[in-house]
């Protein structure tokens, strides 16, 4: 398959940016909510909008009321959200959650899944448990109780936690906290008693919580997959929100660089545009050179994944660990090459600093990933 | 796709009876290289075996149409030859300028009479080419080239001097820039062809800091050029004149050429190569060094499928024309970084400059080699300049 978008994909993403940049734009959604301590961070108006495009459930089964695409159409999604730094429920519930619900019953998924395609519902993930994202060791228990489970323990950085009808937990049914077996996936719905959050805001304006669970008593269908099978539910919905991760870095990092670029073309000094001024000049092309590659690397990693590779897994991390990178060092020449203006909230390159320090962050940051490449490698 | 797979079965098979086992070892050395010309010899008998079943079939330039010596294959086809190939560690059969450079630029620009004899002298690898481009006071400016041919109706008569000219010292011919206007800086180049058995031409080799000299020294004394070779044959390469339209064509093949996005096996991760080598050492990775290998791979793999975009969008023309300056550019910046790290693994013994173990220096001498990745065929400065003046559109660039 080539490395480009095939004509579906190229419409789809014309589709998507004209709509994006006119509906979920930083004056309407991200100033807009923020400028308004919203405590969900997000706008309702916007995910519902983005239904009726047909972009909530573009991953679910068509069996399922979905659109049956892949992570090719999600990743051109999020990286329109990703330029236009749009707070969006769409990285944790249609890519994050929406995989998950794949392993599903189909008690859950009718359950979860209409309210998804509508625009109705939003989900969050409860992965981690301490303030760096490390899956392979899960202590949050969930013990057997008559026909279902009590859920104890505590997960960190739940994005939009306390906005959501369904969070997907993973949590520990069996073994020790560092065993890779043993872990079960429950959908766990937002009125569940004993589930508490103590929400915070982040950096980027967006919501996070830290979530409890002190013996939250949860039906047997409230499983996800398999009973102490969940690593595989796991590391599935992983892959998914790495690469989606990753396509939505992608986007911050072009936004940050065309506002990058463009401004060196206005702003004058000395008497010249700075844009004259090969410092400049080269700087700009060398983010031009990592941003292009960031990108292909991430086309690569989301068709792997949609073609079922055994090497979607390194290809995710490499994707996830190059975007990382590259959308910090959009975003530093960005606000550098501003001047004091970057220093300023009134202009939204600051705003792609803070973007991509909490999204990089999310589901692991360059450092996990350059380790799990090698890791992986065999070194 | 049933065409493609029956091609493949049928190159299988081809290969199997025709590529000698000793050509599916790994390259050792230059002398494992087959360079082809005049005054070539093989280095057994398994090398020239694989030359002429390769020249035979047409497999020295498979995607070079039938006429020219080539097999006229798609590029899907060529596609499936190279990895066919790969498959089985098949060296390449002749390795030559003329078919990475003169080629391409008669193809696009050259007479019927002089593809019918230089691209099938290329392709039998009966002629080796060197390449006439930098001088002394025009290296990344090489525009600025002072090299001149006089005109004197018939020929012109060629005064100057060419530095970094790849292995002149074993070339046939040469193609060359020589300025034949000196009021038109652009417009007063022309691309010229000729004998390096002429009177008035000499060489002289330049050691690098690698010990090794594949570069030379080339020198013109009153060189006679004769303005045509024969019927439909003339010694220059497009116009008189526009023959930096040539050489601005052909710095993109060589830029796409340094930069590997052709493939090959440099762009990919070294991690679990070097955990190996160290502890054939008998040491274990330093874990910053790990960690530097571990970045360095994702640089590398992202570079690599970097490099697959690319080639698939030049094949449908979705390629912006300058970027393969940054492939040019991301990749030698990568392949100094591969062997700055690789040199690092090595500790002290990767220092060894001669000893038996290190087949005569060779981490150290690849890695001194590579130094100049970023700076012929355009400096990696060059190459920014160029993505921020036709990709960025910046200001005065």
């Amino acid at each position: 398959m080539p490395l480009y978008h095939n004509e579906d994909q190229a419409m789809l993403a014309d589709t998507a940016r004209g709509f994006i940049a006119e509906e979920g734009n930083i004056a309407k959604q991200l100033r807009h909510w923020r400028d308004r301590n919203c405590k969900d961070g997000f706008g309702h108006g916007l995910w519902k909008q983005m239904a009726e495009m047909g972009f909530t459930g573009m991953l679910v089964d068509e069996a399922d009321g979905g659109l049956g695409m892949g992570h090719v159409e999600a990743g051109i999604v999020l990286e329109e959200i990703g330029r236009n730094l749009t707070p969006s429920p769409f990285l944790t519930s249609s890519v994050l959650a929406a995989t998950a619900l794949k392993h599903g019953s189909d008690d859950l998924k009718g359950r979860y899944l209409p309210g998804l395609i509508a625009g109705d519902s939003v989900f969050a993930v409860a992965i981690d448990e301490t303030a760096k994202h490390r899956p392979s060791r899960i202590a949050t228990r969930a013990e057997k109780s008559g026909n279902g489970f009590r859920l104890t323990g505590s997960k960190s950085f739940v994005i939009h936690g306390s906005s959501s009808d369904m969070i997907v937990v993973a949590a520990r049914t069996s073994g020790g906290d560092e065993d890779a077996d043993g872990i079960t996936l429950f959908a766990v719905p937002k009125d569940a008693s004993g589930m508490s959050h103590d929400a915070v805001r982040l950096v980027d304006s967006s919501m996070a919580t830290h979530t409890r669970f002190d013996g939250v008593e949860l039906d047997g269908d409230a499983v996800i997959g398999e009973i102490d099978g969940g690593r595989a539910v796991l590391d599935a919905m992983l892959l998914a929100g790495r690469v989606g991760a990753a396509a939505e870095g992608v986007g911050v990092a072009r936004g940050a660089m065309d506002m990058t670029v463009d401004y060196l073309k206005q702003r004058k000094q000395f008497g010249k545009l700075i844009g004259e001024f090969q410092a400049l000049q080269h700087r700009a092309s060398h983010l031009y050179s990592e941003v292009e590659i960031a990108r292909a690397a991430t086309i690569k990693a989301q068709q792997l994944l949609d073609g079922g590779s055994a090497h979607a897994d390194l290809m995710a991390s490499v994707a996830k660990a190059k975007v990382a990178k590259t959308a910090r060092l959009a975003v530093q020449e960005g606000v550098q090459m501003h001047g004091g203006i970057g220093m300023t909230d009134e202009y939204d390159i600051g705003l792609y600093m803070k973007r991509d320090r909490a999204l990089a962050e999310f589901l692991g940051d360059a450092h996990f990933h350059a380790n799990r490449v090698a890791e992986l490698s065999g070194y | 796709m049933a065409d493609l797979e029956t091609f493949r079965a049928d190159t299988r098979i081809w290969l199997e009876a025709n590529c000698p086992p000793e050509m599916r070892e790994p390259v050792r050395d230059e002398s494992d290289i087959y360079w082809g010309g005049r005054r070539a010899t093989f280095k057994n008998d398994a090398q020239k075996a694989w030359l002429e079943a390769c020249v035979a079939k047409g497999y020295t330039v498979p995607s070079w149409p039938q006429a020219y010596g080539g097999a006229g294959l798609s590029p899907a086809e060529a596609k499936v030859l190279r990895e066919e190939m790969a498959r089985i560690g098949a060296r390449p059969p002749l390795s030559s300028f003329g078919i990475w450079m003169l080629g391409p630029a008669l193809l696009h620009f050259g007479t019927e009479g002089q593809k019918q004899r230089f691209l099938n002298e290329i392709a039998r690898g009966e002629i080796r080419w060197c390449q006439g481009y930098s001088e002394p006071g025009s290296g990344s400016d090489l525009v600025s080239l002072q090299t001149f041919g006089e005109d004197k109706g018939d020929s012109w008569v060629v005064n100057g001097q060419k530095v970094w000219t790849s292995y002149a010292d074993h070339a046939d011919w040469i193609f060359c820039l020589v300025r034949t206007d000196k009021d038109n800086k652009y417009g007063g180049i022309t691309f010229m062809l000729f004998d390096m058995a002429s009177p008035g031409v000499t060489t002289k080799p330049i050691l690098l800091i690698s010990g090794n000299s594949p570069f030379c020294e080339t020198f013109f004394d009153d060189v006679t050029v004769p303005k045509s070779y024969g019927d439909d044959c003339p010694a220059y390469v497009g116009e008189i004149n526009r023959g930096w339209d040539v050489a601005k064509y052909l710095l993109g093949h060589e830029r796409e050429m340094i930069s590997g996005a052709d493939g090959g096996d440099r762009t990919a991760g070294i991690g679990a190569a070097m955990k190996r080598h160290a502890s054939k050492l008998g040491d274990d990775l330093d874990p910053v060094l790990r960690a530097e290998l571990a970045m360095f791979d994702v640089d590398a793999l992202a570079y690599t499928a970097m490099g697959e975009k690319f080639l698939d969008e030049i094949k449908v023309g979705k390629a912006h024309p300058a970027q393969p300056n940054m492939m040019k550019y991301a990749g030698t910046e990568l392949n100094k970084r591969r062997h700055e790290l690789m040199m690092a693994v090595g500790g002290s013994r990767s220092l060894e400059w001669d000893s038996d173990a290190t087949e005569g220096g060779k981490p150290s001498r690849s890695w001194l080699r590579t130094k100049a990745n970023s700076i012929e065929g355009g400096t990696s400065e060059v190459m920014l300049n160029v993505i921020a003046k036709r990709i960025l559109d910046l200001p005065g660039a």
